[in-house]
């Protein structure tokens, strides 16, 4: 049992939980990720470490709340317990001076950002920072970020703060030299990246969400082709070269399961499990 | 005549195993074969001849006393029958039901000659399963020796080596990485072949023990191997981390939605009870024509799988012909009665997807069958041309499946074979003091009595390790 120590609302649907899992804790890097079941009928689902205590003995991860099990979790409070957390699973990113860094988060995916931020930042990098959102309400993490990077930019997709889009990326981009690009974010997101980075060759490190069930190399269901090999973002991932992924095949597996996750969330709030009573 | 001879008189005939009508349990997940009565087990065991050089014996990888505890059986004396297995084997239950035993124990069965070799397996289930109605007892443990061994993975080599170790009063620690204990036992093979009640009660015996179970660590990420050692106070470790990498055909199209590894198919089924979904949270989508690619026990569970969660049709597709198939004969039969069909020496060439990238059509090619591999097998062939498409709405793909590689990548020092097993001598020790390996890890995809086997020599081996380390 891992206890949920604090939470926190970033955004509307967007939550940040503490939890007490110092083994975890002691051993989690930047990059990695874990796997928690709520309870026992619950499904395996993975979350990036977004930060950890190793005094405390905690770890943070922040989620979006899209289907049954993020809004299911989204339910529980402080001092409510979470059956099973497994990690850190996943590679660590590479952390180390590369020199001129730039990195965009988008979504929920802001959170682990910073947590590279900081961590590029403690090795000697000047760090360009890009949080996106959809809208403008979906932002957080604003001041910390900016307060930790060389320069600091916002877009939101309808351009209602900060740039409309990514495409201003590009001029960003033929201003400064940057010698590495990091994106986490949506898909979608992370694909737009690399196409603008890929002209100026510019190493451009992206983090894989497919759909996973045991995190630990056993089911393939994770599969993602980079450079036109079959690897498994769990093990060999969740981080690879953004120039080398097959970004359409990702999108086409992360939906694979769309019409049962609709069912299930749907069930759930019919029959009250989020809390409204079945209205 | 010979009629007037007073030969003893054998029944040439096996006590027929009670099993579940073909058209009932092929749409429910219940076990299949529902076990002797207390008559059935002691007319079964009273065919045994009790040979002086019981020809059996040698059969059975962890060598059971076998006409011993069949002679206990005979006399009614279930209880003693039971210690007598468990002197050697620590998971009757389990055994009596998963092993191959037409190629071990039952193989060289004298009764085999003439008529049905004595139904060893069975009557091992039977006394195991009437102790656990029972109420199991827990063994004298030695007392505390003060050393701490760390067993890595819950699978049939862990579980055993912890138990072993804890009866000899070592204090032991399990790590597992997943949410449950048990191995393929529970997230591989099927309830209507294995009961997961059962592997509970295994599980729940090993931490009456004493054992402590810590579920969720992946070793090699939260502690490696030096680690454990080093920092966490382990005197001595067990690697038991199976063989789960599942193996792909590497053709076009493989990635589509609706192509499962029969790893990823099986976890969903079993460890996460999809087959509920959704009362349990995790999904699976079955259609109505399901394709298994593979011809071993993991493609007949996938395919009994797929039956019982609702496919119409199912169709297992091998490059050999049936004598080939690695599977179980018995269940080979049970699937076929269950109305599975199997299209033999044929192979997947590419999958074809909708609009929607999910998968609609397999091509194959047709094989013939060549000269003989270095397993002995006729090697299968394409036939030139000979390419035909199949509709499919599910496909999974079980056709192997290799060592875990996370303890590999992770402990420096550790000798690995180019295929990724750890190399260790006849005890189980591999290159690096203290630390030992038994099972599917050790030799590939095995069977579960040879995981035991294999572990109860490096428990032997990690006690005097032990015990003569200051
Ligand atoms: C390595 C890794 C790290 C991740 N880190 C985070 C994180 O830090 N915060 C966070 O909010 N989410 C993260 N995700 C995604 C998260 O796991 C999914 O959002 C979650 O599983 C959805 O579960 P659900 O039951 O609530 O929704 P579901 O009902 O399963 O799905 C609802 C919607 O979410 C989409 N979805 C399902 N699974 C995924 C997935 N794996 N990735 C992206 N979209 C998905 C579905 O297509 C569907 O549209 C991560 C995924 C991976 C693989
Ligand atoms: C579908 C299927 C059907 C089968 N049917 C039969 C049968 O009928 N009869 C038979 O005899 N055999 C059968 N087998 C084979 C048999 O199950 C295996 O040979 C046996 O389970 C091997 O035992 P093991 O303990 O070595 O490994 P496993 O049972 O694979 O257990 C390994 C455990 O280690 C855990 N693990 C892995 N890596 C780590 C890590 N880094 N840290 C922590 N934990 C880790 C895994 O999660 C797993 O729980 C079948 C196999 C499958 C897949
Ligand atoms: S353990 Fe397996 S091989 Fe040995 S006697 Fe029992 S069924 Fe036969
Ligand atoms: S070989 Fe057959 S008949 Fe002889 S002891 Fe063994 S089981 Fe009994
Ligand atoms: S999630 Fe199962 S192999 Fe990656």
């Amino acid at each position: 049992m891992y206890k949920i120590v604090a939470k926190k609302e970033l955004a509307p649907k967007i939550k940040l939980f503490e939890v007490y899992a110092p083994e975890i804790a002691e051993k989690a890097k930047p990059g990695q990720f874990i796997i928690l079941i709520i309870d026992e009928k619950g499904e395996r689902i993975p979350l990036t470490i977004a930060g950890y205590d190793r005094k405390k003995g905690t770890v943070t991860f922040v989620f979006n709340e899209v289907g049954k099990t993020t809004k299911q979790l989204g339910l529980l409070k402080e001092g409510d317990s979470i059956t099973n957390i497994t990690g850190p699973l996943g590679n660590p990113s590479e952390i180390k001076n590369f020199g001129n860094v730039l990195c965009i988060g988008g979504g929920v995916m802001i959170a682990p950002m910073l947590l590279q931020v900081k961590a590029l930042r403690e090795a000697g990098n000047a760090v360009t920072t890009v949080i996106g959102a959809r809208i403008k309400d979906l932002l957080f993490f604003e001041e910390e970020m900016k307060a930790l990077s060389h320069k600091f930019y916002v877009a939101t997709d309808d351009g209602s703060k900060g740039y409309e889009g990514l495409g201003f990326l590009k001029e960003l981009i033929e201003k400064n030299r940057f010698d590495r690009c990091i994106a986490m974010g949506p898909v979608v997101m992370m694909k737009t990246v690399c196409e603008i980075t890929k002209p100026f060759g510019i190493p451009t490190i992206v983090t894989l969400t497919p759909i996973m069930v045991d995190g630990m190399g056993m089911c393939g269901v994770c599969r993602v082709t980079v450079g036109g090999q079959m690897k498994f973002a769990c093990v060999d991932g969740p981080e690879f070269d953004g120039h080398l992924v097959d970004f359409d095949g990702l999108i086409n597996r992360q939906r694979m399961f769309l019409p049962e996750e609709r069912l299930s969330s749907l069930l759930w709030e019919k029959l009250g499990g989020c809390g409204c009573g079945g209205k | 005549m010979a009629e007037n001879k007073p030969t003893p008189k054998v029944k040439k005939k096996a006590v027929p195993m009670p099993k579940q009508k073909p058209e009932v349990r092929r749409r429910n997940f219940n076990e299949v074969a529902l076990g002797y009565t207390e008559e059935q087990a002691i007319e079964e065991a009273s065919r045994c001849l009790q040979c002086p050089k019981p020809q059996c014996v040698p059969g059975c990888p962890v060598e059971i006393d076998i006409p011993a505890f069949i002679k206990l059986i005979r006399e009614g004396k279930f209880d003693e029958a039971v210690k007598k297995i468990k002197e050697k084997n620590s998971l009757p239950a389990i055994c009596g039901r998963v092993c191959p035993q037409e190629e071990q124990c039952q193989m060289n069965c004298v009764l085999g000659k003439a008529g049905d070799p004595i139904n060893i397996g069975r009557l091992e289930r039977f006394v195991a399963d009437w102790e656990r109605q029972k109420g199991v007892t827990i063994p004298e443990k030695a007392p505390a020796t003060g050393k701490k061994v760390a067993i890595i993975g819950a699978g049939p080599a862990g579980l055993t080596a912890a138990a072993d170790l804890a009866k000899l009063g070592h204090e032991v620690v399990i790590f597992e990485a997943l949410h449950l204990p048990g191995g393929v036992l529970v997230y591989g093979i099927p309830e209507f072949r294995l009961p997961k009640s059962i592997v509970q009660a295994e599980v729940d015996y090993i931490k009456k023990l004493g054992v402590e179970l810590r579920l969720g660590y992946l070793i090699g990420r939260i502690h490696t191997i030096p680690e454990l050692l080093k920092e966490e106070g382990f005197d001595a470790v067990f690697i038991g981390t199976g063989a789960g990498l599942p193996q792909f055909l590497g053709v076009p199209g493989e990635n589509l939605g609706g192509i499962y590894s029969a790893n990823e198919f099986l976890i969903r089924v079993n460890l996460m009870k999809s087959y509920a979904f959704p009362e349990y949270d995790t999904p699976i989508r079955i259609g109505r024509h399901v394709v298994v690619i593979g011809g071993g026990n993991v493609a007949m569970d996938s395919a009994r799988s797929a039956l019982r969660l609702g496919a119409e049709e199912v169709c297992i597709v091998y490059r050999r012909s049936r004598e080939e198939m690695p599977a179980r004969k018995e269940e080979i039969e049970n699937a076929e009665e269950e109305g599975i069909i199997c299209k033999f020496l044929a192979n997947p060439t590419r999958f074809i997807g909708d609009e929607k990238g999910w998968v609609k059509q397999m091509e194959c090619i047709c094989m013939e069958l060549g000269s003989p591999d270095e397993s002995g097998r006729r090697r299968p062939v394409p036939v030139k041309g000979s390419e035909f498409i199949m509709d499919v709405d599910t496909v999974i793909v079980a056709i192997g499946r290799t060592p875990n590689p996370i303890i590999q990548r992770t402990t420096e020092g550790l000798a690995v074979t180019k295929w990724g097993t750890i190399v260790v001598d006849e005890d189980g020790r591999t290159s690096l003091e203290g630390v030992y390996a038994g099972g599917d890890i050790v030799t590939g995809e095995a069977t579960v009595i040879s995981a035991m086997g294999a572990s109860k020599k490096a428990a032997k081996a990690i006690h005097e390790y032990l015990m003569n380390k200051k």
